[in-house]
């Protein structure tokens, strides 16, 4: 008996239920600003008016103060270092890269906020201190999206010190 | 307030994901019942039959396991009319949500009433199954119209 006529005649012991949500997202001022910067290929941030940290990705106000952020951007590089990292065994979907493979939480140069993305290298090589780099999409496919940005890259530079990502593991 | 010098971004979001529910030993009866076109409810302690069957008593907790065969015709208890049909309900065109207890059981169930116009609706209207042609075990397997 094949799986299709076993499915038609023997109980039913599942049911699959499907959820569906569409909506239309409205990004607002300041990450309409950040998307329409990355469009270019650059990294906008945003820095608080009351203690100077600098956030990634800009956003309209300060989580910490409460305050609005203004116009305020700073255009930020597309190296940094990796503060923490984890290897993922598990499949997702709208990943670059083939299973196994690295996410790591990034502090851009110039940010003080990180961000999750992926690493592609080797799984042994990884570790915290590591000097990356974004790896783009070719210039003709980028959009006003954050996945102009397909994954990030090990360079050759020497690690971070410690001290200057400790605040953020 | 100054308006902004640019339009914010929109953009179409789909959010989706199916999961996948095990029966269990009752629900698992109810929805093979479904697929061959019957209708299992349940009795309760108190002798009432309660559909869609449940695992279950509402009211003590007890585990109910008497299946009983109810309908396929029932009465619409109450019922609304929905003019404009929205994207993902049952159907594309004007409808009935009502409750309708079917023959034999003693609560009335949520569905789909397929009666073409709502002057052909009313509370106490008989109503009968109609099934799509390959059921597959699912509560959108049929929809009731006018008997």
């Amino acid at each position: 008996m094949s799986a299709k006529e076993e499915q038609a005649s023997g109980p039913v012991m599942v049911l699959s239920c499907p959820i569906s949500l569409d909506y239309a997202y409205s990004a607002g001022q300041s990450a309409s600003r950040f998307l329409r910067a990355i469009a270019e290929g650059k990294l906008l941030g945003q820095r608080c008016p009351v203690d100077g940290r600098v956030y990634f990705p800009s956003r309209g106000s300060c989580p910490m103060h409460g305050v609005t952020f203004g116009d305020d951007a700073v255009e930020l590089s597309d190296k940094g270092t990796i503060v923490t990292f984890s290897i993922v065994r598990v499949p997702s979907q709208n990943i670059a890269l083939p299973l196994p493979y690295i996410t790591v939480n990034v502090l851009l140069d110039g940010a003080d906020t990180i961000l999750i993305h992926v690493l592609d290298a080797k799984l042994e090589d990884v570790h915290m201190g590591m000097r990356v780099q974004a790896v783009w999409k070719p210039r003709e496919e980028w959009t006003t999206s954050t996945a102009n940005i397909l994954y990030f890259r090990p360079i050759d530079e020497p690690d971070a010190k410690y001290e200057t990502y400790k605040e953020h593991i | 307030m100054t308006k902004p010098a640019t339009a914010a971004l929109t953009a179409p979001h789909h959010l989706s994901y199916t999961y996948k529910r095990s029966l269990g030993k009752v629900l698992s009866a109810f929805f093979t019942a479904l697929r061959d076109r019957r209708f299992l409810g349940i009795r309760r302690a108190n002798g009432s039959v309660l559909f869609p069957a449940k695992e279950y008593d509402p009211d003590t907790s007890e585990s109910l396991s008497e299946l009983v065969e109810v309908g396929p015709t029932g009465i619409v208890t109450t019922w609304v009319w929905v003019a404009q049909p929205r994207r993902q309900q049952p159907l594309a065109h004007p409808f009935a949500y009502a409750l309708v207890k079917l023959d034999g059981a003693d609560t009335p169930f949520l569905h789909v009433v397929d009666a073409g116009s709502e002057s052909k609706m009313a509370t106490g209207m008989r109503v009968r199954p109609r099934f799509c042609d390959v059921p597959k075990g699912a509560i959108d397997d049929f929809v009731f119209e006018p008997a």
